[in-house]
């Protein structure tokens, strides 16, 4: 049992618990599962008297759940990485950690952000909680991520990842 | 108690007060934060956290990534059917609603652009903060970018199409 985990959970076991992280946040705390307006609440918090009313406009204290979530997330990752694993978990490669790969995730970073916030969301509300829900504009937003994913790792790739 | 949003955010002792109008008592917020911990938990034993996960799931060289986004989906998909069916309620016993995220150009153009950063950085919202949480700070300026990248997006969506 510990054996199993503490190595890398096979995909069948991991889709299940992120399937089931929908109902669960649903039934204990009412919320639709979303991590990408944690951004937008963090902007509302840190820019509150801001000119942009996507900001201005923001209910911060309805969507003050997002940053509790994302608190969570990070705990998560800490106890996962340093008392869950058995062998240190490679996040990113090795050619990324030098100013080119610094360059390429404050860019990368900057599209997650723009992107995910201009969809209305990311892969897990859009991807996960939308389908899930048989909202058809989520599947557009999955087909639209899948070709940017695509189109830049195909057309991009030996220049971006070499 | 005090009224001021940024006290009821920051304390959560001061939260409770504030559950009249965003409906969450302290107790709502620490098993959001239980569910993040979850979750942050499974993203990195999935190694869904990984950069080279991802960028083999766009190179189509692995089926890992694919399986748990279906599964996921699934199962989050027959959580929500036995939600409406059976009329399961939040554990405060608050019906379970889902709004919908209406379709809009964004879907497409921000989501595009979104699974671009995904690629590169081999992140996505929730994964950026496992990252952090677990140690590798180069996500730090992922995070960052998505920040920049939100702010951005505030500013320019009156002039973008939507």
């Amino acid at each position: 049992m510990m054996e199993f985990l503490l190595a890398p959970w096979p995909w069948w076991f991991s889709g299940i618990l992120v399937g089931l992280t929908v109902p669960l946040l649903f039934i204990l705390s009412g919320k639709a599962f979303g991590i990408s307006t944690s951004l937008q609440q963090a902007g509302a918090m840190c820019a509150p008297g801001c000119k942009a009313s996507y900001l201005r406009d923001h209910d911060r204290r309805e969507h003050a759940w997002t940053l509790v979530f994302v608190l969570g997330i990070g705990l998560g990752g800490y106890v996962a990485a340093h008392w869950l694993s058995a062998t240190p978990v490679e996040f990113l490669p090795e050619s990324y950690l030098n100013v080119a790969g610094l360059v390429k995730l404050l860019v990368g970073g900057f599209l997650i952000g723009f992107g995910a916030r201009y969809a209305g969301g990311c892969t897990s509300g859009h991807s996960i909680t939308g389908i899930a829900n048989l909202s058809w504009p989520s599947l557009v937003a999955t087909i639209a991520f899948f070709a940017g994913g695509l189109g830049v790792t195909w057309g991009l790739g030996t220049w971006l990842f070499s | 108690m005090s009224t001021n949003i940024h006290t009821n955010i920051d304390s959560p002792a001061a939260s409770k007060s504030a559950a009249g109008s965003a409906g969450m008592t302290l107790g709502a917020y620490l098993r959001v934060l239980l569910v993040g911990i979850f979750f942050g938990i499974v993203l990195v034993k999935s190694e869904v956290v990984r950069w080279q996960r991802v960028h083999d799931m766009f190179l189509f060289r692995e089926a890992h990534m694919y399986l748990i986004i279906t599964t996921g989906i699934i199962v989050a998909g027959l959580a929500m059917q036995w939600i409406k069916r059976f009329g399961i309620k939040t554990i405060d016993g608050k019906p379970i609603v889902y709004k919908p995220k209406p379709f809009h150009k964004g879907i497409i153009l921000g989501g595009i652009l979104f699974g671009a950063g995904w690629a590169i950085t081999g992140a996505c919202p929730g994964p950026i903060y496992a990252q952090i949480g677990a140690g590798a700070w180069m996500a730090l300026a992922t995070l960052a970018g998505a920040l920049a990248g939100m702010f951005v997006y505030a500013y320019a969506k009156p002039k973008l199409p939507h």
